[in-house]
């Protein structure tokens, strides 16, 4: 299979691969897929006690390239956003981005749901209600 | 210097001799005769051409030169086996036992057959990938007409108890067949010491052409039949009409004889790279061989590598051609049957990677192929979160993951 270039970059030099400390309040975590299926993507933010930006952002993914290419991309548009306008972050603006092809689609989703899923972490922590999805990606 | 990509997937076809070639030259413009033309000498040299090769391809298998039925390829020579057991022995019965780790070439005919009418019983290979001869014994019935199990299994190199089966067969009047397309040319296939009744093998597995393989038809003790499954000029004794492919046909027999000299030096040769192979990459963390490792293939090795996903380990590895199996689901990488078959996909994650090495293969190829999926395999771990959660002692099984 033919991977873009974006892709194979991401691959090759992932940026922001590692762990934040998830039981501080300000860290949020999502960790969504299955083994099963073959993806499985963690990521994390850490909010600014003050400003509510996004001052960090790690990621680490089993999967395909288009996977930890996804969840790569996605850290580095987190950082310095907050935390509403990372929530929306779009699954197709990662696969344009990228240059996805179709079968590679469930991968942008999962990143989508990876960050939704942080935020959602987050927000609990903070005494916040999650964010309910109601998108429909399919 | 290396040239890179490193081909290492010998098991999917392996490259020609050069000697090969050679031999096959004269016979596409100089000698180019129909072996059937009976009334000139271009088909006379033809015909002797591929006389001389038969007895090259007998040679090495211990077989005569008559058995040798020329067909395009072992996935003809299953069908034409099977299928042609099936009509030829139709009044005799119609229960068929094979293993469901053999090739789809035989597993689709079977399924095929079912459909016909025919009644197959599947054994299930154990964990190694091995089956025994009890499990043919328990599952023989009175209609039962033809056991096929492969010599050497082409995702793990494991090699099957055949001797073992044969002799059960014979003693129930019953015939046997075996896909020997990984084996024959590798190690010592003898059909009359290992009691079998028909064969299939193909020429671009041991350095030969491809388009060009064998059905070994037993002429012996029992003689033996199959219904053709391709009519037309009644060649290969009524059992596969189609003018013959000469040039192919040459090479052939030209790498079944360079085999015939050749494999006890190479074999030898590979195992011992294979087995350096292997316990260098046994040293990454939770690395896993897959299949028996006392039987099986001399070049070949199927490992597992755990907590990284196939389809990123492939992209990782790059450099190197060769063939992965992933237990799990990924999207576009089909999760390999065989694999399945032996109980690996209860584990959770983990990727495979078949080596296949050749006589070509050189110790500095291997070398860096032993280093190139290392680096990939760490990698891949170091951003993968099961194998932090695998270093954190978190039980993978115990989660409760979000389907997607």
């Amino acid at each position: 299979m033919a991977y873009s270039e974006k892709v194979i970059d991401h691959y090759s030099n992932p940026r922001n691969i590692g762990t934040l400390d998830k039981s501080s309040k300000q860290v949020g975590t999502g960790l969504v897929g299955a083994p099963e299926c073959g993806d499985v993507m963690r990521l994390q933010i850490e909010v600014d006690e003050l400003t509510g930006i996004i001052k960090d952002a790690k990621f680490k993914t089993f999967g395909c390239g288009s996977a930890i290419a996804s969840s790569s991309l996605a850290t580095e548009w987190l950082k310095g956003k907050s935390v509403d306008d990372a929530l929306k972050i779009d699954n197709m603006d990662i696969v344009e981005e990228l240059a996805l092809p179709p079968v590679k689609i469930h991968c942008s989703v999962l990143a989508e749901d990876a960050i939704k899923s942080a935020i959602n972490d987050y927000r609990t922590k903070n005494g916040l209600s999650p964010i309910e999805d109601n998108k429909k990606h399919y | 210097m290396l040239n890179l990509p490193i081909y290492l997937d010998n098991n999917a076809t392996t490259p020609m001799d050069p000697r090969v070639l050679e031999a096959m030259l004269p016979f596409f413009i100089e000698n180019f005769g129909n072996a059937a033309s009976r009334n000139h000498a271009f088909g006379w040299k033809a015909e002797e051409a591929v006389d001389y090769a038969r007895e090259q391809i007998a040679a090495l298998i211990n077989a005569d030169s008559k058995e040798i039925i020329i067909t395009s390829g072992a996935t003809e020579s299953n069908n034409l086996a099977i299928k042609g057991v099936f009509e030829m022995y139709a009044d005799k019965g119609n229960h068929f036992i094979t293993v469901e780790t053999e090739h789809k070439a035989v597993l689709d005919t079977c399924k095929h057959l079912e459909k016909l009418g025919a009644e197959v019983t599947y054994l299930q290979a154990a964990e190694d990938g091995l089956i025994t001869v009890e499990q043919v014994a328990a599952a023989i019935k009175p209609n039962t007409v033809l056991v096929t199990v492969m010599y050497a299994n082409n995702e793990i190199g494991v090699i099957q108890p055949i001797k073992e089966i044969t002799a059960l067969c014979k003693s129930k009047g019953i015939l046997f067949h075996t896909d020997a397309t990984q084996a024959v040319g590798k190690i010592k296939v003898d059909v009359i010491a290992d009691g079998i009744d028909l064969m299939s093998f193909t020429g671009h597995k041991m350095y030969g052409p491809k388009g060009v393989g064998v059905l070994y038809v037993r002429r012996k003790n029992p003689r033996v039949k199959v219904t053709a499954q391709m009519d037309g000029g009644g060649h290969e004794r009524g059992m596969r009409s189609g003018t013959l492919n000469v040039p192919s046909i040459v090479g052939m027999g030209k790498a079944c004889e360079l085999c015939r000299l050749e494999m006890d030096a190479d074999t030898s040769r590979l195992s011992k790279m294979r087995d350096r192979l292997e316990k260098e990459l046994l040293t990454i963390e939770e690395s896993y061989i897959n299949g028996n490792i006392e039987h099986r293939l001399p070049h070949v090795s199927n490992m597992s590598f755990k907590y990284v996903e196939g389809e990123g380990l492939i992209m990782g590895v790059k450099n190197i051609a060769v063939s992965s199996g992933s237990a799990c689901t990924s999207a576009s990488l089909e999760p390999s049957y065989v694999l399945k078959a032996l109980g690996l996909d209860d584990e959770l994650a983990h990727s495979s990677l078949r080596f296949g090495l050749s006589k070509f293969t050189t110790d500095e190829e291997v070398d860096y192929a032993i280093n190139h999926v290392k680096e990939a395999v760490e990698k891949l771990r170091e951003m993968s979160p099961l194998w932090e959660m695998f270093k954190e002692g978190i039980d993978l099984k115990a989660i409760q993951w979000a389907e997607h």
